[in-house]
């Protein structure tokens, strides 16, 4: 398979925050590569300098054969993208947003119409082409930038959060556009999320954490590193439940709001031998098979939905924002 | 040629904007129309500018003041353009333009030439005016005064734009823009003759870039009406004929269409 993105020993540094640190992997033509991290992990840092918007401090990034720092023109080129934050003109209609993609990136005066009927019907927003984006539900909008992003024909479709803000349906009706994609046009689709059932329709992921990749699998895979089945019980008294766990079956068990959990391979057996012989009160049992949630956790020690958690990872993401110029939700 | 497709789309697109938001064209109006109507004929009925020597001859301070109105309109309309930059950045839409497949070089001229375009338009429509002022204007002149309107025009959104490049927030682009536009309008001869200032407000008024716009238009408009030796722009004992006044601004233009090209390949 051909390499679509190269990275080598990324960094980036905003002042005294390191927002990617030292990354290096490769993007194979034609997977769904995912990168996954809580917000602030460096996600939207390394697209932006993978798409060319940001220099990176050392290290090297090569997309479709091209260096992103000194081949601009052509990376820019070769990638479509659907940012986190929206980018439409919402004073102008789709028809005239896509207008003004196509002109800047010189499609052909012959193939432009169709190329834009296509990609508005791909996205079901054909009907509604003249009108203003402005008066678009935020699924629309969404849908109409995917359709941007692909109307000059790019090897690789960044996403970045493709999906955030958005209600579950429209969630779904969105990753069936890009599946379905995939399989049409063998495109290579490089996407960030902090949802783990999105991650999960990757080919591969790499997860991220405080700017290094920590991990680097198929979804599988890194759900096999978690081992066997989650067991959660409610008790009435947590610590005497952990030790006698730990007493009678050698395993560690962990508490979190959910109460008392631990992992062991095939549970359905496990639990009635558990049960029988418990001494703490137990109120419920849960079973679970292994999400890409534990995995994060067990790799990360914390888990992705804490919002990054804490106020270290509120600090890099305020000043990382800033450092985008964007305008920050904690000013 | 693709840059050339980009200039013109981003130019088309500043069109599109200005004329699906038409309440403003009127909204912008009310200033320079209060300004010329009230204060100019406020003005007039006590003020009359006795040309120099020559008796008889001379201008009600409504025609001098006229195309220092003309001014104030493509002066306040083309530095506000720069508000454009600002709201695509708030907007996202910013880095659509950003990272697509054109020189930087393209985005700083074609946001230029659209402003440019649009302060040009109100220019003229003040033009409509002109019968109730008191002044005449032949086909060659209004040729030229649009020409003149545009070159400053360019000049005056080229430095908006350098501006708002470096600026995050619409309020701070308000507050900064005000703090440079009025200074930029009162040390100009668009309300008051220069000859006779102290010699501290002359020197303000001789390094600003605008003076010599206003200056280009009054004389475009005034010429056949009066001697401008008399009211015009004067530059080391020199007085500047339009082709020098338009130079002069031209040349402002160019370091700002520069530094605005600079400053949008810096973006990050």
């Amino acid at each position: 398979m051909k390499k679509i993105i190269e990275v080598e020993h990324l960094v980036k540094r905003f002042h005294q925050i390191v927002a990617v640190n030292d990354i290096s992997f490769e993007v194979e033509e034609g997977e769904i590569f995912g990168f996954l991290g809580p917000n602030g992990a460096g996600k939207t840092t390394t697209i932006n300098i993978l798409c060319t918007l940001m220099k990176p401090t050392s290290g090297r990034a090569r997309l479709a054969g091209f260096d992103v720092v000194r081949q601009q023109n052509q990376v820019r080129r070769s990638i479509g993208l659907v940012f986190q934050d929206p980018s439409l003109d919402i004073r102008l209609s789709a028809l005239q947003n896509l207008n003004f993609h196509a002109f800047v990136y010189n499609i052909p005066g012959k193939v432009r119409k169709k190329r834009i009927e296509d990609v508005l019907r791909m996205v079901e927003l054909w009907d509604r082409r003249k009108d203003v984006v402005r008066n678009y539900s935020g699924g629309m909008r969404r849908r109409l930038e995917i359709a941007r992003g692909l109307l000059h024909y790019p090897k690789v479709l960044f996403l970045d959060e493709p999906t955030l803000g958005l209600d579950p349906q429209t969630r779904h009706h969105i990753w069936d556009y890009i599946l379905d994609l995939r399989q049409r046009e063998s495109i290579t689709v490089f996407l960030t999320t902090h949802y783990m059932d999105e991650a999960a329709v990757a080919d591969r992921i790499a997860i991220i954490d405080y700017g290094k990749i920590i991990a680097l699998d198929t979804p599988d895979a890194l759900k096999k590193r978690v081992g066997g089945d989650i067991v959660t019980l409610k008790t009435e008294n947590d610590e005497a439940a952990i030790a006698e766990i730990r007493h009678h079956y050698s395993i560690d068990a962990q508490r979190d709001s959910e109460g008392v959990f631990f992992e062991v391979q095939n549970a359905e057996e496990f639990i009635p031998l558990l049960v029988n012989k418990f001494n703490t009160e137990i109120h419920s049992i849960s079973l679970r098979r292994p999400t890409l949630d534990d995995v994060f956790l067990k790799l990360t020690g914390h888990q992705i939905r804490e919002e990054a958690g804490g106020d270290v990872a509120m600090r890099r993401q305020w000043a990382m924002r800033q450092a985008r110029g964007q305008p920050g939700r904690f000013r | 040629m693709s840059n050339l497709r980009a200039v013109y789309i981003i130019w088309y697109r500043d069109l599109l904007n200005f004329w699906r938001n038409k309440g403003r064209l009127f909204a912008s109006f009310i200033m320079p129309f209060l300004f010329l109507v009230i204060f100019g004929t406020g003005l007039s009925s006590s003020m009359f500018l006795r040309g120099g020597g020559t008796q008889g001859e001379g201008l009600n301070y409504i025609q001098f003041l006229f195309p220092g109105i003309v001014a104030m309109i493509v002066l306040f309309t083309a530095i506000m353009w720069g508000v454009s930059v600002v709201w695509d950045r708030e907007f996202g839409f910013l880095k659509e333009v950003l990272v697509a497949p054109i020189s930087r070089t393209a985005v700083a001229i074609g946001k230029t030439l659209g402003g440019a375009t649009i302060a040009t338009i109100q220019g003229m429509v003040m033009l409509i005016f002109v019968p109730f002022v008191g002044v005449s204007l032949s086909l060659g002149q209004v040729l030229l005064l649009i020409a003149l309107m545009f070159i400053f025009a360019c000049s005056v959104t080229a430095m908006g734009i350098f501006i708002a490049s470096r600026i995050r927030t619409m309020e701070t682009f308000q507050v900064v823009m005000q703090l440079l536009l009025f200074p930029m309008f009162f040390l100009s001869p668009a309300l008051f003759p220069v000859q006779n200032l102290p010699s501290w407000l002359g020197a303000l008024v001789r390094i600003n870039p605008v003076s010599y716009g206003v200056d280009s238009f009054r004389q475009s408009i005034l010429e056949p009406t009066v001697a401008m030796s008399d009211f015009g722009m004067s530059l080391f004992g020199h007085t500047m004929s339009i082709p020098e006044d338009i130079l002069l601004v031209a040349l402002f233009g160019i370091v700002m269409v520069f530094l605005a090209v600079r400053s949008f390949s810096t973006q990050e």
